[in-house]
């Protein structure tokens, strides 16, 4: 759970791209896209990309992450819309004279080409001379660290192996930027997070324009400037993995990243910024910022963090509640404990671990929550 | 076991030599420099195995002997008569040397007896040099066959010939048929898919004579190019019972052996692959002759082996719409075995089929590698 603590450091980072549109490298402005000229996979999209940025687009299978990406390597056309490189429209360049470089979901590694083949097949294309090819091709190998791998082919490589080659491909002939489309699924776990350090170091190193594409929030989280959260076809919060996580704007975000508890109710009263919101069924009184709703009556799903949570304290003013333990979870730094509270049997708490807790399961626990970490959005 | 039985018979010479053993042992004892003629005992054993042999023996001896030197089926049956004039009277020769020369005079031919050195080991090479439109000449050196009866390596190079140009054009009609089939949508490559299996189905003999009404002179095709105002109409085309007609039907025919192949292994190309050549920076026609055709080597390959292998041996095609000029090895070999009943020279004319395809595999081999066939 420590990676939730990295997008922090890396917020200040994000002040020299706060989105100036005439700086920004790429520029998607309003696309739609249909396959089939009724279902739009893609709504309204609209997102700049500053230079040098990492971002990655993240969302279920079938929110319109991955159409976004093919569309901006030249794979697929926008129904409506252009998208601008380096303030130029692109829609009417085939893929092959974008000068964006891609790591394919499967690397899409060529099997009769050995990875040295691979890797000086972008620059023979561009009629690159032999020698300089060659010193290129050596240079990107050894930034992956397979400077000795040159003369095997992608059958005899592991699996992060070809990940890398992948990557080095991409790289080789100075794309002016870099597309990644699920890079890490086929990988197993502990070689995905190595290579997700690995893939951030060498952005930080080397300073390309990133655009990568995931379904995993993790993955997301630890490696971009940036995180776009699709669904259904639309951006859903555009932001920093730090604001995305504390300050979700609606409840798909927050459910999507990180773990997170409901509870649903109407608004009762407004008061600048918070408001006040009667659970359903009876359960009381909640003081909640107000994010996602309008008025009085509207209907609201509150978003608590678990570990916003404490236990056996009171809050003097408001939002005191009870749980009941339905289990408990050892996990070393932290317990997590599943309670039914306010009738939501999914309640998480992290309690932690400072060797006083001596609760048992179906025991009541007096919890209290901060207004601030509650957030009253849309259902 | 029936190739070993081929290749056996392809050589084998032992019936001759089961009927004339004696005749053939006294025959080796010959000292051809010294005397012209063989020596007595030679024509006695003769006299003898023709006397008590078993005729339905001897008449398939002479068939063979006949291959060897035309001539020999008369001359044995007209001295056979004498013989049996002569045993039944039990009147036995003194000298069988003279009493078979004034059966046939030909007996004191020697170029006979030199042919009859052709016969007299357990094996022979003959019906290979016959494979070959070659023969012995009297002195048994191997020399051609008559100008007018030389037809085998004709038909061998026409078989080879015809067999490249079926695998060309199979793989030239089939290449972008398997790619279809491997990327429309799974709609319309199962339709697809029928139209190209709907033929196999078929009797390979319907298929054949369907080419037939299609080709002939008054048939479709022509039909179609006079009204059409292309051809005059006594301008029609000759394309059927030629050359043409074999190459048509058959490539037509053997289409689905190289499609499948080639379609098998086209099938698990990843389509990421074109997309990633082109990002990389190649323009389709490069992204397509550089990453997609070397990938498909092990089906193209696939493919032209069967399809060469399945030509080089066809008959029912060749034989019905091949006419005069668009006969393949194996209508001889169909020849041979059923109306001449040469079984030797069929054999050796299989064997040799057989080892041209062994040839071309291990050309292959060399070339591609064995390994690199796929299908599917």
């Amino acid at each position: 759970m420590t990676i939730w603590f990295r997008p922090v450091i890396q917020a200040s980072l994000q002040i020299f791209n706060m989105n100036n549109p005439s700086q920004s490298f790429v520029k998607f402005e309003k696309i739609d896209k249909s396959y089939d000229g009724e279902v739009l996979v893609v709504k309204n999209l609209n997102l700049d990309i500053a230079k040098g940025e990492f971002v990655t687009m993240l969302g279920p299978s079938g929110s319109g992450k991955t159409t976004t990406l093919m569309m901006l390597a030249g794979f697929e056309t926008p129904t409506n819309g252009e998208i601008f490189l380096d303030t130029k429209p692109i829609s009417k360049i085939p893929p092959y004279e974008r000068e964006i470089g891609m790591v394919f979901q499967n690397y899409a590694l060529f099997p009769h080409m050995t990875v040295e083949e691979n890797l000086s097949f972008p620059l023979e294309v561009r009629k690159i001379p032999k020698p300089e090819t060659k010193e290129k091709v050596q240079r990107a190998l050894d930034m992956v660290e397979l400077g000795n791998f040159g003369t095997r082919f992608p059958a005899q490589l592991s699996g992060g192996q070809q990940q890398r080659v992948a990557l080095a491909r991409a790289l080789v002939f100075e794309p002016r930027l870099v597309l990644m489309d699920e890079p890490l699924g086929a990988l197993d776990k502990n070689l995905r997070e190595q290579m997700q350090y690995e893939i951030k170091h060498i952005h930080d190193r080397i300073g390309i324009t990133v655009v990568y594409v995931t379904h995993d929030q993790s993955e997301a989280l630890t490696m971009s400037n940036r995180i776009a959260v699709f669904n259904d076809g639309v951006v859903q919060q555009l932001s920093t993995p730090d604001i995305l996580y504390e300050k979700p704007e609606n409840s798909f975000v927050a459910k999507f990243i990180g773990e997170n508890n409901t509870l649903n109710g109407v608004v009762r009263d407004v008061n600048g910024d918070t408001c006040t919101v009667e659970l359903d069924n009876g359960f009381g009184k909640v003081k909640a910022l107000k994010v996602n709703v309008n008025d009085k009556g509207d209907k609201t799903q509150l978003s608590i963090r678990p570990e916003r949570v404490t236990i056996d304290s009171t809050n003097p003013e408001s939002n005191n509640f009870e749980g009941k333990i339905q289990e408990l979870i050892y996990l070393g730094d932290h317990i997590r404990a599943r309670l039914n509270v306010c009738g939501n049997d999914e309640f998480i708490v992290k309690v932690p671990n400072e060797g006083s807790f001596s609760h048992k399961e179906g025991d009541l626990l007096n919890l209290s929550w901060n207004p601030d970490d509650v957030r009253a959005l849309d259902i | 076991m029936p190739i070993g039985d081929m290749l056996f018979r392809s050589v084998d010479d032992s019936q001759i030599n089961g009927v004339f053993p004696n005749t053939f042992n006294e025959y080796k004892k010959w000292d051809k420099e010294k005397d012209e003629l063989p020596p007595e005992e030679v024509y006695k054993a003769l006299f003898e195995e023709l006397a008590y042999g078993e005729k339905i023996q001897i008449g398939r001896a002479l068939t063979r002997m006949n291959y060897s030197k035309s001539g020999w089926k008369s001359l044995i049956k007209t001295t056979s008569r004498e013989i049996k004039k002569a045993v039944k009277k039990d009147e036995l020769p003194n000298n069988y040397k003279e009493f078979l020369i004034t059966a046939n005079e030909k007996w004191a031919d020697p170029t006979f007896w030199y042919a009859m050195g052709q016969m007299v080991n357990d094996t022979t090479p003959i019906y290979y040099w016959n494979a070959l439109d070659r023969t012995y000449d009297q002195d048994q050196n191997v020399v051609m066959q008559d100008e007018k009866r030389r037809i085998y390596i004709k038909t061998w190079i026409k078989t080879l010939k015809i067999s490249v140009y079926v695998t060309i054009f199979c793989l030239i009609l089939g290449f972008p048929v398997a790619h279809l089939l491997a990327n429309l949508p799974l709609r319309y490559s199962n339709l697809l898919m029928i139209f190209v299996l709907l033929p196999f189905w078929t009797s390979l003999l319907v298929r054949t004579t369907a080419w037939i009404v299609m080709l002939q002179q008054n048939g479709v095709i022509n039909g179609i190019l006079v009204w059409l105002g292309i051809l005059s109409d006594d301008g029609r085309l000759q394309l059927v019972y030629n050359e043409t007609g074999t190459l048509i039907a058959m490539t037509q025919i053997l289409l689905p052996f190289m499609i499948l192949p080639l379609y098998s292994v086209m099938r698990v190309i990843p389509k990421s692959h074109m997309r990633a050549a082109q990002n990389l920076g190649a323009k389709p026609a490069t992204a397509f002759w550089r990453v997609y055709l070397p990938q498909t080597i092990p089906g193209m390959s696939a493919g032209g082996l069967l399809v060469f292998v399945l030509a080089i041996g066809y008959f029912i095609t060749p034989e019905l719409v091949g006419g005069k000029d668009g006969k393949l090895i194996g209508h001889w070999i169909a020849y041979h075995l059923k109306t001449t009943l040469n079984w030797g020279l069929c054999a050796a004319l299989g064997a040799i089929l057989l080892g041209v395809m062994l040839i071309f595999y291990w050309l292959y081999n060399k070339i591609v590698g064995i390994d690199n066939i796929k299908l599917g």
